[in-house]
């Protein structure tokens, strides 16, 4: 199969490089049989690209071990869908997955885009041609082949390492790859749009659901991500603002300010220099984070092994950012604003910091984890940055965008009156305000908690209302029952209650992020029968006692298994099970380190965490950790809301007409671009 | 005064703080990284380098790591190749902790020679392939 797999890879890269030939030549000459030939290419590079991924899945099915990848990251005693999911376990398969995304992308862009846009689509097409060229160029000259063969044939591959034997691995990964693949594809109409000059309404729609798109795939990833760190590495927590963790962070927050901001170009006609930015910018984000996990320059825990693959993507980096922000400044007059800003206190204001905020969030967050590298080249001293720079920095600026959250959507396009702004905010102040003090009361002494949460009540409670005004409307206006008004009030106007659906994520995701505040934790020598109490911050005391240890096989490794019971305030509530696993092959020789399984026991209001550190010397006496995580399910829930949101916002068949569209934001303004 | 210029002043202010946030965090969260030869080398000139938070960036010596886990200490020596450092941990390490891995080792030297460690992070030297996240 590794034949049929180069084969593959060399037509894609062939047709992928006449495709970007083709799309920018056609383009500028404004050749349709050129046109026409670049369209084409994209389909056929999908095809063959799709050809090498089958290839290397039969291969990693058949157990060639010939092959170094199949070798490297697969066993025969690997679960079937781990052996699946090894196509990109790995750097070299990781590529491949990667050009292959981007081209079954770049082929429903092409195939989905409407005909008025037509202009467009052959610089679309020869963009996404040459980034896809450029990825398996990297696999063809980078060393980075995935159908490699070894000079002899192991009878046994190494296995896949098990910290990525976890559901999560299946589905964390590809998410995240669709979420920073999908980025290309607006980024491709944006250069499409300053290419052909053709800057108006028209390719800010495509962009914006393509950026919408993307957005989604990232925002789950993320979770996902956050989830898999959290039930598998064993450290007690979900983000550890590690250097592929921010990489990843980077194009979510250049991406979610772009989709505010975009409303102020669509409604106002401002904001068109900055939209481009952000989108060029998210992209080379995308990419900075492929360089940077591949490359070994910033010590990541999770990090690729060295390659000098990292230099091809440093390379392309360079170039695709001189060369876009190049073209964006040769086109700068074209972008003109149609309007000024008329009041700061105004809709567009409030817009206009969320934007500031989420770009100051995106550079401190790039600042941190660049600063070792800078550092090194100003004063020659490598200083570094962790955590505590990271939350010192964005708590506040996470909190002023919260707020941000729920002023936005209230306030008035254009200029907000008085008694506009006491209309909307007198009952959301009122619930933030309310909130506060029920915590102070309970005895929540955390600064930052407090106003987390209460600010957290206080857009609660706006989302609530402009609910219940629009419900209440419909049930007026048309007697629609309460139900049926609320859920055509969404259906009719996705995107408006779709964002605040999201917003409700959002909210939940920081009131659970401040429960980490309160986190407690505690590590214990137990024999059977002993125990530790640990008191959790709602005040009622956890007990964890040591009931023994059993060892046994499973299908790829040896276990040994702790039991512990949990008693809250005396009264039995169930069994922890932390493990400690032992990966073997197929001859049951050890592969890889031991690894720690973690347990936990998810409650409504906390986690409990139980980590087996060891057993002494071959006894029953153990090392544990014990933590109890405030509000961890909070996190899952809310991530699960914005991912909802973010599906209403992109339903098709939404909004339509202009007129529709206007009276979605609510006010009489006109459309920039409507006739 | 016009809404731009009010606008301005507000940008200004975020622009401020986040500058003001970042410069401070790296001023008080920042932490030396060197290797043992730099560590020696910087230690030989400045004694200010004792009992500072840092972290020190090495392999973990084949063969030097001794484990209590009744006391939950870890004892073990890194080097670059030029210098050795003992290194003493109380705490859990992590899965990939092992003989000749390369650590990052976060804590302080004290005057003893010796670095008491706050954290052991660890990763696997020869083939660590984690989660492709990106």
């Amino acid at each position: 199969m590794t034949v049929l797999g180069n084969l593959a890879l060399w037509t894609a890269f062939l047709v992928g490089g006449w495709g970007a030939l083709a799309g920018l030549v056609g383009g500028l000459r404004a050749r349709p049989d050129l046109q026409q030939s670049a369209r084409h290419a994209v389909f056929a590079m999908c095809g063959a690209l799709l050809v090498a991924v089958f290839s290397l899945e039969v291969a990693l099915f058949r157990h060639d071990f010939n092959v170094e990848y199949v070798a490297a990251y697969t066993s025969r005693n690997l679960p079937i869908f781990y052996t699946w999911s090894a196509l990109y376990a790995g750097q070299k398969g990781s590529l491949l997955f990667w050009a292959t995304v981007l081209s079954m992308f770049g082929s429903l862009a092409l195939a989905l885009t409407p005909r008025r846009q037509r202009e467009l689509l052959p610089y679309v097409a020869g963009v996404v041609s040459l980034v896809a060229a450029f990825f398996l160029s990297v696999m063809l000259f980078g060393g980075a082949n995935p159908f490699q063969r070894l000079p002899y044939t192991p009878l046994d591959g190494s296995g896949l390492n098990p910290q990525l034997q976890n559901p999560g691995m299946v589905f964390h990964p590809p998410m995240l790859y669709l979420g920073y693949i999908s980025i290309t594809i607006p980024f491709a109409f944006a250069m499409a749009a300053l290419l052909s000059k053709r800057l108006d309404t028209d390719w800010l729609v495509a962009i914006r659901k393509w950026t919408l798109l993307s957005w989604l795939f990232l925002s789950i990833g993320i979770c996902l991500g956050m989830w898999w760190a959290y039930v598998e590495l064993g450290w007690g927590g979900y983000w550890a603002w590690d250097p592929v963790e921010n990489a990843s962070l980077l194009p979510w927050l250049t991406m979610t300010a772009f989709l505010h901001s975009v409303m102020i170009q669509e409604k106002r006609g401002m904001l068109k220099k900055w939209n481009l930015a952000l989108i060029i910018g998210s992209w080379l984000l995308s990419i900075f984070g492929t360089f940077i996990t591949r490359s070994g320059v910033i010590s990541s825990v999770h990090s690729f092994t060295q390659s000098n693959v990292g230099y091809f993507f440093l390379f392309f980096l360079l170039v695709a950012g001189t060369a876009s922000f190049t073209l964006y400044a040769t086109r700068l007059p074209l972008l003109a604003a149609d309007t000024r800003l008329e009041s700061m206190v105004s809709r567009e204001a409030s817009f206009l910091f969320n934007n500031l905020l989420f770009v100051g969030i995106a550079f401190s967050v790039l600042w941190g984890t660049l600063f070792p590298i800078l550092s090194e080249l100003v004063q020659g001293t490598k200083v570094t940055v962790g955590p505590p720079f990271f939350n010192q920095v964005n708590i506040p600026l996470g909190l002023a965008l919260l707020g941000l959250t729920g002023i936005g959507p209230l306030i008035a396009w254009r200029r907000a009156s008085l008694p506009n702004l006491q209309r909307q905010f007198a009952v959301p102040v009122t619930a933030g305000v309310f909130t506060v003090l029920v915590l102070l009361l309970a005895g929540m002494r955390d600064g930052y908690a407090l106003v987390a949460i209460g600010l957290g009540g206080f857009v609660a409670a706006t989302i609530v209302q402009e609910f219940a005004r629009g419900t209440n409307a419909r049930h007026r206006q048309y007697g629609e029952p309460y139900p049926l008004a609320l859920g055509r009030l969404i259906a009719r106007n996705r995107r408006r209650y779709g964002g605040y659906i999201v917003h409700t994520g959002i909210v939940m995701l920081f009131v659970a992020f401040s429960g980490m505040a309160f986190k407690t934790e505690t590590e214990a020598t137990l024999r059977p029968g002993e125990s530790v109490s640990l008191r959790s911050p709602y005040g009622s005391t956890y007990t964890f006692t040591h009931l023994g240890i059993s060892q046994y096989d499973a299908l790829n490794r040896l276990v040994t298994a702790a039991a512990v019971e949990v008693r809250r305030d005396g009264k039995r509530i169930g069994m922890l099970n932390p493990e400690k696993r032992q990966h073997v092959d197929s001859f049951g020789r050890p592969t890889f380190q031991p690894s720690t399984e973690p347990s936990i026991m998810s409650l409504l209001r906390e986690d409990l965490y139980g980590v087996l550190g060891g057993v002494v010397n071959g006894t029953e006496q153990a090392v544990f950790r014990f933590t109890i995580n405030p509000l961890v399910w909070w996190v899952w829930y809310g991530g699960v809301i914005v991912a909802l949101g973010g599906l209403v916002v992109m339903w098709p068949g939404g909004g339509g007409s202009p007129a529709a569209r206007r009276s979605q934001a609510g006010y009489a303004v006109r459309l920039v671009g409507e006739k | 005064m016009n809404a731009g210029t009010k606008f301005a002043i507000g940008a200004v202010l975020i622009v401020g703080s986040v500058g003001y946030l970042m410069a401070s965090g790296v001023k008080q969260t920042g932490q030396y990284y060197f290797t043992p030869s730099e560590l020696s080398q910087k230690i030989a000139v400045d004694r200010a380098f004792y009992n500072v938070g840092m972290k020190v960036g090495a392999r973990v010596v084949p063969g030097s790591v001794t484990r209590d886990l009744a006391t939950k200490t870890l004892r073990f020596q890194v080097t670059d190749g030029t210098v050795r450092y003992p290194v003493e941990f109380h705490g859990l390490p992590p899965d990939t902790f092992t003989d000749s891995v390369e650590v990052v080792v976060e804590g302080r030297l004290h005057p003893d020679g010796v670095i008491y460690a706050t954290d052991v992070l660890a990763k696997c030297g020869s083939r660590y392939e984690a989660v492709p996240k990106a």
